[in-house]
């Protein structure tokens, strides 16, 4: 029974590595693959378009609502300390430093990482990879590699529009709504945001080490997914189950090494 | 030809070196196959063409830009020449017309030319098909029986076709070989294998329900299976 079950661990545990060690090969061969972009970069064009300005509508939707929630609730615990003046610095730092960059990740997994898994799956499945294998063409060049770029430079720019939209939608609230102070709002903000601390680190580095994580673990879910109408769906979920996660350790692995005294 | 799990695709996929062989090998012009490496083995597959079960064609792209896609891939000819070659292979088929039509848009027949118009887009030495006929009704299935061995004979190519339809194979074909359980059983001109006495190609060509290949999937029999043995000894 003891032993059973201990090899049942062992057995769990050498597949995981295995599959860790699989995607990590898959993630540096697509990297190896990119290389060839340089001579076409309307491959990537083109999915920049798929998979970035076709989120733009939900992403920016998205941080206006956030935007407008965070300039309330931040109104209303403030008001507790007499510290009103300081929303627009507390609603800049939790745009900048997390909520935008976190929330981009996940609307963009469950917008454009769903799509692309599925997309790349029903290729798989139409045998149109296979097609393009048989015409001496690179499935993993031609297909993996634009989509991956694509993702790694939509996601900082949809992490920024987030948060700017965001930084409105609270102007808006706090603001034009409740009547804080408009000098207080915006020269708090100037005063206690970091440009490069918490505008390039905070949003635009983290954003881009989500959209590496979120469009490769999209891609490889739907290489690897069986040409079946079920484990397609399966990969899908797996993409946005994955990646949330994903995002989430990424996140706190990244605020403790940047923002930490 | 063989029936359905005989092997015949595998073999497609061997010679065009998607699969690798557990045991012996596949040469193709000299080469054997599962030897090349990354880059010479796509060199060889330059000189392929493959037209899949169900087309596969690219159904974000017109039949224009499908057929187009060799020619952009592997070509540094200039728009003109590409849009001419392109509808010169569309023309072929008898699809020129349908040129800006995606394939969401076409009949499965007219698909199947489609993506028979891109197998020969870079007039390739070896053509391989695979079940080109399936799900077609007559009409299509002549026209690209026809087509199959018009193209063929045009080009000089060599074709290998893989299918199940004894029709249509036995009237385009030179030579057949019938394929069981992944093994050769018999082969010769398509005259020959229509009177010969082998029981695999017998039943297969007159379509017969139980021969060589059982009816029933092998495994217990129904008395074991129900419990007969018992009841009856009483």
């Amino acid at each position: 029974m003891i032993a059973r079950f201990l090899a049942a661990i062992g057995a769990w545990l050498r597949c995981s590595i295995e599959d860790l060690g699989f995607a990590v090969r898959s993630f540096f061969i697509i990297i190896a693959a990119s290389g060839g972009l340089f001579r076409r970069p309307r491959l990537v064009v083109e999915q920049l378009f798929f998979v970035g300005s076709r989120s733009l509508v939900i992403t920016t939707v998205s941080g206006l609502f956030v935007g407008m929630v965070l300039g309330l609730q931040g109104y209303y615990t403030l008001t507790t300390y007499g510290a009103t003046q300081s929303l627009g610095q507390l609603v800049a730092l939790s745009l900048m430093r997390e909520l935008g960059p976190v929330v981009t990740a996940l609307l963009f997994a469950g917008r454009a990482g769903t799509s692309l898994t599925a997309e790349i799956g029903l290729m798989k499945a139409g045998e149109q990879l296979s097609a393009m294998e048989m015409m001496a063409v690179n499935p993993i060049q031609r297909v993996l590699a634009p989509r991956l770029w694509a993702g790694v430079i939509a996601m900082p720019i949809l992490g920024g529009i987030f948060t700017a939209v965001g930084i409105i939608g609270s102007y808006l609230v706090g603001v034009v709504l409740i009547g804080v102070d408009e000098g207080s709002f915006w020269a708090q903000m100037q005063g206690g945001v970091d440009i490069w601390k918490d505008i390039v680190n905070g949003t635009y580095v983290k954003s881009m080490v989500f959209g590496i994580a979120v469009t490769f673990i999209a891609l490889f879910q739907g290489y690897q997914a069986q040409p079946t109408p079920e484990d397609v769906s399966g990969a899908t979920t797996r993409t946005v189950v994955i990646s949330s996660l994903m995002v989430w350790w990424l996140d706190f692995m990244m605020t403790a090494m940047m923002f930490s005294k | 030809m063989g029936g359905s799990g005989s092997g015949k695709t595998t073999v497609l996929r061997l010679i065009g070196g998607q699969l690798r062989p557990s045991s012996g090998s596949v040469s193709v012009d000299g080469q054997i196959v599962h030897e090349l490496d990354t880059e010479n083995l796509y060199l060889m597959r330059r000189k392929m063409g493959m037209l899949f079960q169900h087309g596969a064609l690219f159904t974000d792209l017109t039949a224009f830009e499908n057929v187009a896609f060799p020619l952009r891939e592997h070509t540094d000819l200039n728009e003109e020449l590409i849009r001419t070659l392109v509808l010169m292979k569309l023309h072929a088929v008898g699809l020129r017309n349908a040129a800006q039509l995606k394939p969401a848009e076409i009949s499965g027949g007219m698909g199947r030319r489609v993506a028979l118009a891109r197998a020969i887009a870079l007039d390739p030495e070896l053509i391989m098909y695979d079940e080109p006929f399936a799900g077609l009704d007559p009409i299509s299935m002549g026209v690209t029986a026809n087509l199959i061995r018009n193209l063929n004979d045009a080009l000089g190519s060599t074709s290998i076709l893989v299918s199940h339809d004894v029709k249509e194979c036995f009237a385009i074909a030179d030579y057949v070989y019938f394929l069981s359980s992944g093994k050769i059983v018999a082969h010769g001109t398509p005259a020959e294998m229509a009177v010969s006495t082998h029981p695999y190609v017998k039943q297969f060509v007159n379509a017969e329900a139980d021969g060589p290949v059982p009816f029933h999937y092998p495994g217990k029999t129904l008395a074991d299976d129900l419990g007969l043995h018992a009841e009856g000894s009483r």
